[in-house]
C-alpha cells in the first residue's frame, strides 16, 4: 500500500495505457500520456460521429461541404450555439445550470437593435461591449441569487428565464427589429467570411479557445471543476467558491450577451421568440459533449463539438433522405446515448480503480 | 454531574412547535392566503372579474397544469425532476390526430394515446430508476425525443377534424355552473394523489426518498419501483393533458403546449415544494397552480399584457425560494429578541451547558 512496496505489480508490460493513464499518468512518458489521453476521449469519439455525418452527408449529396454555401453554412450556423454551450459548460461544471441564457440572448439581441435604431452611427464594438455588459449584469444578478441565496441554480434561472423574457417582451412592445434598422456593415458581419471562415465563427472559436484553455490551466479553471466535484470539500478546503461561482454565471451571461448581439448580426431581425428554448439546446449540447450533470467534469472543447453536432445533424438530416422533421428525436436519442455511455464508462473506470487497488 | 439527571425526560413534544403551529404557519398556507388576497382583490377591483365566463376560461386554462402538476410534485418531492411532461403531452396529441385521421373513433385513439403517455414514462422510469441515470439530463435528452416524434410524425400540418361530440365535451361546463368538465376527472385525480401521497406507505417512501435514498432504501423502501411508478403516473397524466388540449383547441399539432414542462415546474416549486426534495404538499402546489392563473387572468382583463404577467410569476418564484434564506440572514444579524427565543424549556441545551 505505502510508497516504499517495492513490489509493485503490472510496472507497464502487463498494464495497457489506458489503465496506466488512469491508475498512476505518471508511469507514461509525457507523449504518450497525451497521446492516450486524447484517444480515450469523450471529445474524440463526439467528433468522430461527428465526423461521420459530414462524410455520411457529404457522399449523398456533394454540395453539403464543398460548394461555397455548404461550407460557410455548416462553420456559420453553429457559431452562435457555441458560445451558449460554452458558457452553459462552465456553469454545469461547478454542478449548476443556467436556464436563462436564452432569455438574456433575446435581451441583448433586442437591445442591438435598439441601440443602431437610437444612434445609427455608433460603432460595433461599443454595441458588442454593451451586450457583453449587459449580458454579463443579468449573469451577475444569476450568480448573486445562487451564491449568495443558497437556493438551487434550477430555480433561479428558471425565474429569470422568465422575468427576462418579460422584460424583453415589455420593452420591445410590438416593435421588430428588421434587417433596415440596422447598418450595413453590421449585417455583413453577419456572413463575412475572412479566408473561407466566417467572421462568427472565428469569434466563438476564440471566446472557445480562451475558455478551454482558462478551465484547463489556471487556478480559477481548476477550482471551478473542484467545486463541481464536491461544493461541501471545495468550502472545507477554503476555495472562494461563491466568488468563483459569480465568475461562472457572469461567463455564461456575458456569452449569451454576445450571442445575442451575433444572432442579429446573422439573422437581421429580431422577433419576441428569439433565442426560447435554446437554453435546452446549450445544456444538450453540453451534455452530448461529455459535460457531466453533477458537474466536476467535462471540457468545453467537448460542449462545442456537441453544439456543432447538433446543428450539423439538423442540415444533414434532408441530404440523408430523413425530413428535418426528425431532428429532434434523432438529437434526443444522442442525448440518452450519451449518458448511457458515460455511465457504462464511470463504472468501467470505478472498476479498473478498484482493481488496482486490490492488487497493490 | 447530578444537574444532568434532573434534567425532565426528553419527550418528542417538548422540541415541537404546537399543533395549530404547525398546520398554520406553512409555506403552504401562506400560498394560499395570497392566492386568496389575489382573488379577493380582483373580484373587488378587476373589471368582469366576477363575469361569468371569466372562472370558466381560467379553468380551462390551467387544467393542463393543475393535471400535470399533481405527478410532477411526486417526482420532485423524490429529488427528481421530469422535465419531459410537455413533449409526452404533445405526443399524445398528435397519436390522438393521426389515429382519429386514420378512422379510429375518438375514445379509442385516446386510449392509445394514453398508453403511448404510458410507455413513455416508463422509458424515463426505467433509465431514472434502474440506470440510475440523472433525471435532468434523461429528461432532456426524452423531451427531444418524444416532442421529435410528435413532429416527425405530423410535421408542420394540423389535424383538426375532431367530432363536434367531443369538443362539446372538452370545452363543456358541469350543468348550468360554470365550472369546465374537466374538473371531475381532475378532481378525482387530484383526490387519489392526496391519498396517494399524504395517507398512504407509497408516499411516506416518497417524502424518504427525497430526503435520503440510501436511508429509504435501509428502512424497507423500494426506491426503484417507487421512482418507476412516479414516472409512470406522470406518463399517464401528460398524456391526458395532451388529450384535453387537443380537444379543447380541436386541433392536433406536433408543437401543442410546447414550453408547459418549465410552466408546471414553476407553479409546482412555487408552491412550496423543495427542488432538493423531501418537501412539499399537494394543497400548496394546487394554490400555487391557481395564483399563477388567477394572476394572469386578472392582468389580461386589466389589460395588462402577458409579457407582465411573465415577469410577476418569475420574480414570485424567485422571491419564494430566496426568502427564507434572507430572513434567515436578517435574523441572524439582528440583535436577539427575547421572544425569538422559545417560550418553552429547552432541557437539551440547559443538560449541555450544565456538563460543560
Amino acid at each position: 500500500m505505502s510508497h516504499t512496496d517495492i513490489e509493485r505489480p503490472g510496472t507497464s508490460a502487463d498494464v495497457s495505457a489506458g489503465e496506466a493513464l488512469l491508475v498512476e499518468p505518471s508511469r507514461l512518458s509525457p507523449t504518450r500520456r497525451a497521446l492516450t489521453t486524447v484517444l480515450r476521449s469523450r471529445e474524440l469519439s463526439i467528433f468522430l460521429v461527428l465526423v461521420a455525418v459530414v462524410v455520411l452527408a457529404t457522399t449523398k449529396n456533394n454540395s453539403f461541404l464543398f460548394s461555397a454555401d455548404g461550407w460557410r453554412n455548416f462553420l456559420l450556423n453553429p457559431s452562435i450555439l457555441l458560445l451558449l454551450a460554452v458558457g452553459q459548460a462552465v456553469v454545469i461544471i461547478t454542478r449548476n445550470v443556467d436556464l436563462s441564457v436564452g432569455s438574456t440572448m433575446a435581451l441583448t439581441a433586442y437591445l442591438t437593435g435598439r441601440l443602431f435604431i437610437e444612434q445609427p452611427n455608433l460603432p460595433i464594438v461599443v454595441v458588442l461591449a454593451a451586450c457583453l455588459l449587459m449580458g454579463a449584469v443579468l449573469g451577475l444578478v444569476n450568480g448573486v441569487l445562487v451564491a449568495y441565496g443558497k437556493v438551487p441554480a434550477l430555480v433561479i434561472t428558471l425565474g429569470t428565464l422568465y422575468i427576462y423574457r418579460g422584460i424583453m417582451l415589455t420593452w420591445a412592445g410590438s416593435d421588430r427589429i428588421n434587417a433596415g434598422d440596422l447598418p450595413r456593415e453590421f449585417l455583413s458581419l453577419g456572413t463575412k467570411t475572412v479566408v473561407g471562415v466566417p467572421v462568427l465563427t472565428i469569434i466563438a472559436v476564440v471566446v472557445l479557445a480562451v475558455v478551454g484553455y482558462y478551465l484547463h490551466t489556471a487556478r480559477g479553471g481548476r477550482e471551478l471543476y473542484a467545486i463541481g466535484s464536491d461544493p461541501d470539500a471545495a468550502v472545507l478546503y477554503g476555495l472562494p467558491v461563491r466568488r468563483r461561482l459569480l465568475a461562472a454565471f457572469v461567463l455564461s451571461g456575458a456569452l449569451a450577451g454576445l450571442a445575442g448581439a451575433l444572432y442579429t448580426a446573422r439573422y437581421g431581425t429580431v422577433s419576441s421568440s428569439v433565442g426560447s428554448g435554446i437554453e435546452l439546446q446549450a445544456v444538450a449540447a453540453a451534455v452530448i459533449g461529455g459535460i457531466a450533470i453533477f458537474g466536476g467534469s467535462g471540457t468545453v472543447w467537448g460542449a462545442a463539438i456537441g453544439a456543432f453536432l447538433l446543428i450539423t445533424i439538423n442540415r444533414a438530416l434532408p441530404s440523408l433522405g430523413i425530413e428535418d422533421f426528425w431532428q429532434r428525436a434523432v438529437v434526443g436519442v444522442l442525448i440518452l446515448g450519451a449518458i448511457v455511455l458515460d455511465r457504462i464508462l464511470a463504472r468501467r473506470q470505478a472498476r479498473k480503480l478498484a482493481e488496482s487497488r486490490d492488487h497493490a | 454531574m447530578s444537574t444532568a439527571t434532573a434534567t425532565p425526560a426528553r419527550t418528542y413534544s417538548s422540541y415541537s412547535a404546537p399543533l395549530w403551529k404547525r398546520w398554520l404557519v406553512t409555506r403552504e398556507t401562506a400560498v394560499i392566503v395570497l392566492t386568496a388576497a389575489v382573488i379577493l382583490y380582483s373580484l373587488a377591483n378587476v373589471p368582469n372579474f366576477d363575469g361569468p365566463l371569466t372562472l370558466k376560461f381560467l379553468l380551462q386554462d390551467i387544467a393542463p397544469i393543475l393535471l400535470i402538476a399533481l405527478p410532477m410534485t411526486l417526482v420532485i418531492i423524490t429529488g427528481e425532476i421530469d422535465l419531459s411532461v410537455a413533449s409526452i403531452m404533445g405526443l399524445s396529441s398528435v397519436l390522438l390526430g393521426v389515429l382519429h385521421d386514420a378512422g379510429m373513433s375518438v375514445p379509442a385513439a385516446a386510449l392509445l394515446a394514453l398508453l403511448a403517455g404510458l410507455v413513455c414514462g416508463a422509458l424515463n422510469g426505467f433509465l431514472i430508476a434502474y440506470v440510475g441515470l440523472p433525471s435532468l439530463a434523461v429528461t432532456i435528452g426524452t423531451l427531444a425525443l418524444f416532442r421529435g416524434i410528435a413532429v416527425g410524425l405530423l410535421g408542420t400540418t394540423a389535424i383538426t377534424d375532431f367530432t363536434e361530440k367531443w369538443a362539446d365535451l372538452a370545452t363543456g361546463t358541469i350543468g348550468d355552473s360554470r365550472i369546465p368538465l374537466v374538473m371531475i376527472p381532475f378532481a378525482v385525480l387530484a383526490v387519489g394523489f392526496v391519498v396517494l401521497l399524504h395517507f398512504s406507505t407509497f408516499g411516506r417512501g416518497v417524502y424518504e426518498i427525497g430526503l435520503n435514498d440510501e436511508a429509504a432504501h435501509f428502512t424497507g423502501v423500494n426506491v426503484a419501483r417507487t421512482k418507476m411508478v412516479l414516472f409512470l403516473l406522470s406518463g399517464v397524466v401528460s398524456a391526458l393533458a395532451g388529450i384535453y388540449f387537443t380537444l379543447r383547441y380541436g386541433s392536433a399539432r406536433g408543437d401543442n403546449a410546447t414550453g408547459y414542462e418549465l410552466q408546471v415546474i414553476a407553479a409546482v416549486l412555487l408552491g412550496g415544494v423543495s427542488i432538493f426534495g423531501g418537501r412539499g404538499r399537494l394543497h400548496g402546489v394546487l394554490a400555487g397552480v391557481v395564483l399563477i392563473g388567477v394572476l394572469s387572468s386578472a392582468l389580461r382583463l386589466e389589460s395588462v399584457t402577458v409579457n407582465v404577467t411573465n415577469i410577476i410569476v418569475g420574480l414570485l418564484l424567485v422571491a419564494s425560494v430566496i426568502l427564507p434564506s434572507v430572513l434567515g440572514w436578517a435574523g441572524s444579524r439582528l440583535p436577539r429578541k427575547a421572544s425569538a427565543a422559545p417560550a418553552g424549556p429547552r432541557p437539551d441545551k440547559d443538560a449541555a451547558t450544565a456538563d460543560v
